[in-house]
C-alpha cells in the first residue's frame, strides 16, 4: 500500500486534497471539507459524508451545483456528528442544510444525531436516506438497502436544484425523488484491503467473483466462477432493471469500484449498453468511471436513475467539483 | 463482596476496559472481517484511548458523571454504529446513576438496564438479531448476582451468537452467510463486562 501508516491515512489525504484544490477549503484537524465560497447567500447547502476509501465521494463532489461540505470518517467508518455540526455551522446561509445520508447503521445514527445537535444551534436541517443497492433482497430482516452508486446522483440533481435557488423542502424533494428512481447492483472481482487491517477483508480465489458487493468489502450475497463482462452486465442490469422497471430515459452510471482498469470499464460499459437495448431502456446520459470505490476493490457497479425532463435539466446544469465538472 | 462503588472505581473500570479493548483489538477486527468490514477493532481502541485521555484530568469524579463523559468521548471519536451505541449506553447508564458519589452493584445493574434499553432504541435490535445487545441483556441481568456472573453472561451471549442470522447491522447484508461467525459487537460488549469483573476483584 502507498502509505505511511495506517492511522495518518485519511489525514494525509485530506492534507494532500487541500494542496491540489484551493477552492476547497479542507479542515484536515477536524475533517471537513467545504466549499470556499461557503456560505452561498439565499442558497440552501448540502452536506453528506460517509466513510473514507470510497473516493472520489464523497469529498470531490463539493464545489458549486454539487455539495457545499463534506466529512470524511475513518476508513469504512461514518465520521462522528461533531463534524457534520461543524460543516453545516459553516455552509448554512439560513436557508437550510440537506444531509445526504447513504443507509448504513452507523451513518443513520451519527447523522441523526448531527441534525438535533444543528437544529439546537439554529439551523434547519432536512435529511435524505440514498438506499438504492437492489442486493439486499430483504430489506425486513436486514439494515435496508445500502447506499451506493445513487449518491452521485442525489448529489448532483439535488445540489443543481439548490444552486438554481430552490428552497429545502424542494431540495428535499428532488433528492428523495432521484433516490427512488435509482438502483444499483455491484460485483467484485477481489477482495479489499483495508489499511488497518492489511491483508483482504475476505477470500475471493482467482477465477471467482461476488455478485451483490457493497461498497466495504463487505461480502456479496452469493459467489460464482468467473463470468465474462458481457455474462456480468447482463447479470447485473437484469437486478437493476427488474427492480426499478424504468419506463423514462435513464442516467446510467458505470463505477469502478476502485482497481478495474478503465480498459476494462468502457468495455463493461459497451456491454451493459447493449444489455440495456435488449431490454428497450433509452439512456440520456452516461457517466463511466471511478467514482464511488471500495479502495482497492476490483469489479463494478451498474447504477440506473429514471429521469424526467426536470431532473435531466438538473443533470445538465453546471458543476464544478474535483470529481464532477461539466458546463463551467 | 465489593458493593460500594465511588467514581475512582468507574476510572479503573474505564482504564481497564481500554487496555483490554487495545489487546483484543486485532480479534475484534478478525471477526469483524469475517462478517462486516474490518474496523471494529480499531475503532474502539480509539474511542475508549480517548476516554482514557479525557479521564486523565479527573474532572469528572461521581460514577454518573464518569460514565457521561467517557459516553460523550466515544459518540466524539469512534464514528461508525459503534461509536453512537456504545456512547449511547454509557451516558445514558451515567445519567440513571444520577450526582451520588458512590453507588451499589445493584443501581449499577438498574441504570446498565436503562442504558441497554436506550441503545436498542436507537438501533433497532432485538435480542436474537446478531448484535451487541445479545451480550448486554443476559449480562445486565447477571450483574444482580455478582460481577462474575455478569461476564460469564456477556461472554456466552457473544458465543450464542455464532449459529445466529443477522437482522441488524452491516453483517444483516449476508444473510445466512452470517451464520457461523461471532459477532464482533457481542464481542466488545463482553470485554467491557470482562473489565468490569477485573476492576471488581482487583477493589476487593
Amino acid at each position: 500500500m502507498l502509505i505511511n501508516v495506517p492511522e495518518t491515512v485519511v489525514a494525509d489525504a485530506l492534507r494532500g486534497m487541500a494542496a491540489a484544490h484551493p477552492e476547497l477549503m479542507v479542515d484536515v484537524e477536524n475533517r471537513v471539507i467545504v466549499r470556499r465560497d461557503a456560505p452561498v447567500a439565499d442558497k440552501v447547502a448540502l452536506v453528506s459524508g460517509g466513510g473514507s476509501g470510497h473516493e472520489p465521494l464523497h469529498g470531490g463532489f463539493v464545489g458549486p451545483g454539487m455539495l457545499s461540505a463534506a466529512c470524511p470518517g475513518e476508513v469504512f467508518t461514518s465520521p462522528v456528528p461533531d463534524q457534520m455540526v461543524r460543516a453545516a455551522a459553516a455552509v448554512d446561509s439560513g436557508k437550510g442544510v440537506l444531509f445526504v445520508v447513504k443507509n448504513y447503521t452507523g451513518d443513520v445514527l451519527n447523522f441523526d444525531m448531527a441534525a438535533e445537535l444543528a437544529e439546537d444551534e439554529g439551523i434547519q436541517v432536512a435529511k435524505v436516506l440514498v438506499d438504492d443497492d437492489v442486493a439486499v433482497t430483504d430489506s425486513l430482516f436486514t439494515a435496508g438497502r445500502r447506499g451506493t452508486g445513487a449518491t452521485l446522483f442525489v448529489e448532483k440533481l439535488a445540489g443543481a436544484a439548490a444552486d438554481e435557488g430552490a428552497p429545502l423542502e424542494r431540495v428535499e424533494a428532488i433528492a428523495r425523488r432521484v433516490n427512488e428512481n435509482s438502483r444499483s447492483f455491484g460485483v467484485a472481482l477481489s477482495a479489499v484491503t483495508t489499511p488497518a487491517k492489511g491483508s483482504p477483508t475476505f477470500e475471493l480465489p482467482p477465477g471467482e467473483l461476488e455478485l451483490g458487493i457493497g461498497i466495504h468489502g463487505e461480502p456479496g450475497r452469493e459467489r460464482r466462477p468467473m463470468m465474462t463482462s458481457g455474462e456480468i452486465a447482463d447479470f447485473a442490469v437484469d437486478a437493476v432493471v427488474e427492480d426499478l422497471r424504468p419506463r423514462n430515459p435513464v442516467l446510467l452510471l458505470v463505477n469502478g469500484m476502485g482497481a478495474t482498469p478503465l480498459l476494462e470499464l468502457y468495455g463493461f460499459h459497451a456491454e451493459v449498453q447493449r444489455a440495456l437495448t435488449e431490454r428497450n431502456v433509452a439512456v440520456a446520459r452516461v457517466l463511466v468511471g471511478n467514482y464511488v470505490t471500495s479502495l482497492d476493490m476490483a469489479g463494478a457497479s451498474v447504477t440506473l436513475c429514471q429521469i424526467d425532463e426536470e431532473l435531466l435539466r438538473l443533470w445538465d446544469a453546471p458543476v464544478r467539483t474535483p470529481a464532477l465538472r461539466w458546463g463551467v | 463482596m465489593l458493593d460500594v462503588l465511588d467514581g475512582d472505581f468507574f476510572r479503573r473500570w474505564l482504564t481497564t476496559a481500554a487496555a483490554t479493548v487495545d489487546r483484543e483489538a486485532d480479534r475484534l477486527t478478525e471477526l469483524d472481517s469475517a462478517i462486516g468490514d474490518a474496523d471494529h477493532g480499531a475503532n474502539l481502541r480509539r474511542g475508549f484511548a480517548a476516554v482514557t485521555e479525557a479521564l486523565a484530568p479527573r474532572d469528572a469524579d461521581h460514577p454518573g458523571a464518569v460514565l457521561v463523559l467517557a459516553g460523550r468521548q466515544l459518540i466524539s471519536k469512534v464514528g461508525g454504529a459503534s461509536g453512537p451505541l456504545y456512547g449511547t449506553l454509557l451516558r445514558t447508564t451515567g445519567k440513571a446513576l444520577g450526582d451520588g458519589a458512590e453507588v451499589s452493584r445493584e443501581e449499577l445493574a438498574q441504570a446498565l438496564r436503562a442504558g441497554v434499553d436506550a441503545v436498542t432504541k436507537l438501533g433497532g435490535a432485538t435480542p436474537g438479531d446478531k448484535t451487541m445487545v445479545d451480550a448486554l441483556v443476559p449480562a445486565v441481568d447477571a450483574l444482580s448476582t455478582s460481577f462474575d456472573a455478569a461476564r460469564d453472561a456477556a461472554e456466552q451471549g457473544a458465543e450464542a451468537t455464532i449459529p445466529l442470522q443477522a437482522r441488524k447491522g452491516r453483517a444483516s447484508y449476508l444473510g445466512e452467510r452470517s451464520i457461523g461467525h461471532q459477532d464482533p459487537g457481542a464481542t466488545s460488549s463482553a470485554l467491557l463486562f470482562a473489565a468490569l469483573a477485573e476492576t471488581a476483584e482487583a477493589t476487593r
